[in-house]
């Protein structure tokens, strides 16, 4: 089972269907089953049978999520791959030391990979769909794995299966989520 | 959160709403007529009548005036979100778009710039779960308008319902069409909704149709009792 973790700013927001669901069609299409929870419905610790969590993004404007740290101190010690997508990173960044400030893209910008990692395989760029306020300011101990002309756009933990991406994969990278899903079936991301 | 809903007028804007109001306060529709038919931004046919959609549902309707030319449609739409925030007090903004990421960078670029919150419950939605959910939920939405093969005049006017539902699968298997009209291959105009009091009835119309592209012109419709 692969876990989804809504980060909207409240449960049953009309952002569940726009930041969730498209997560959870693409992951049920490559053949898991899904369970969602809202971040501050969960039980603080990731479920026995989840074999990776996704980190789901949010509307433009909720940043809320940023604001209840507290919430996620399971993430320093999750042994399960982890995929942030925007919100999601924005996350990663702060738990692992790293610092989110003022970063917009809205819209189509080109990713441009810097370190050669499975989860892009063997891509050097990509047009992808941004939707964010903030950004990844200083990755902390996370190696940048992708940057666009505006910000950092793919981190990856040195030691941890834990990668973030800025850029929404569900929007036209759906491969990126696929990818992810593949690599840590077969547990190629696991340090 | 107050909410105001961009209303084309067809299937997915009232879709939309219907969603938003089950989870927040809808306090307006908000309308944006363009004067040009090939519009990027905004779906044209009949958007004249969404006024009687909003007395339908009980909402106050924002309607603004745009010529429809390519990067104006944005001002016109930041106009009429301006007069929705002022009127309303709305703190956000709900769509229907689908798959579209030219229609919808442009209302988000819009709605952060307007201190607007952006809701688009749609977005990349399981076209075929959407239409048998539009059709359960009671939802009574007509062609309004083809545009592309393999559409004849005898689609204008058709209601989406299980049956049509059967026939766009077929198209979409065999002409490669979205089912939901997301490339442009059809719109729509609802004519009742369960969240409204009243339904439309159409009274007269006037449709067109030549090679491939109709539409369904609605010259007199009222609303009637359900």
């Amino acid at each position: 089972m692969i876990l989804l973790v809504d980060l909207c700013y409240r449960e049953g927001s009309l952002g569940y269907e726009e930041f969730v669901l498209p997560v959870a069609r693409i992951v049920e299409k490559a053949g898991h089953a899904v369970r969602a929870v809202h971040y501050r419905a969960g039980p603080g610790t990731v479920p026995d049978d989840a074999v990776a969590v996704i980190l789901c993004g949010t509307p433009l404007a909720d940043t809320t999520f940023l604001s209840g740290l507290e919430n996620f101190s399971w993430l320093a010690d999750v042994r399960v791959p982890v995929l942030g997508v925007c919100a999601g990173m924005e996350l990663i960044c702060r738990v692992f030391g790293g610092t989110v400030g003022p970063g917009e893209e809205i819209g189509m910008t080109e990713v441009t990979v810097l370190a050669p990692d499975p989860l892009f395989a063997g891509r050097e760029s990509f047009p992808a769909y941004e939707l964010h306020t903030l950004a990844c300011t200083d990755p902390g101990p996370l190696r940048v794995l992708a940057v666009s002309d505006q910000c950092i756009q793919a981190v990856r933990h040195p030691d941890k299966p834990v990668y973030g991406v800025m850029f929404h994969p569900e929007v036209r990278n759906e491969w990126v989520v696929e990818r992810f899903l593949s690599l840590a079936g077969e547990k190629r991301i696991n340090p | 959160m107050k909410l105001g809903v961009l209303c084309s007028g067809g299937k997915d804007s009232l879709y939309a709403c219907g969603c938003a109001m089950e989870r927040e306060e809808v306090a307006c529709l908000i309308t944006v007529r363009p004067a040009n038919e090939e519009s990027y931004l905004f779906h044209t046919p009949n958007v004249s009548l969404v006024a009687l959609q909003a007395e339908a549902a009980g909402l106050p309707l924002v309607a603004v005036d745009s010529p429809g030319e390519k990067e104006e449609e944005v001002s016109d739409l930041r106009q009429a979100l301006i007069i929705a925030r002022e009127r309303h007090r709305i703190e956000g903004v709900v769509t229907g778009a689908v798959l579209s990421v030219y229609q919808a960078t442009r209302v988000q670029r819009v709605c952060h710039e307007l201190g607007l919150w952006c809701f688009n419950p749609l977005w990349h939605t399981d076209q075929e779960a959407y239409l048998r959910s539009l059709i359960r939920r009671g939802y009574v939405a007509i062609i309004a308008g083809v545009f592309s093969a393999p559409f004849d005049a005898s689609w204008l006017g058709r209601r989406i319902d299980e049956a049509a539902l059967a026939n766009l699968k077929a198209y979409a298997e065999r002409h490669r069409i979205t089912l939901t009209g997301e490339g442009g291959e059809y719109e729509t105009f609802v004519l009742d909704a369960p969240f409204f009091t009243k339904r439309i009835a159409i009274e007269e119309t006037c449709p067109e149709y030549r090679n491939y592209r109709g539409m369904y012109r609605i010259t007199r419709a009222r609303l009637v009792e359900k």
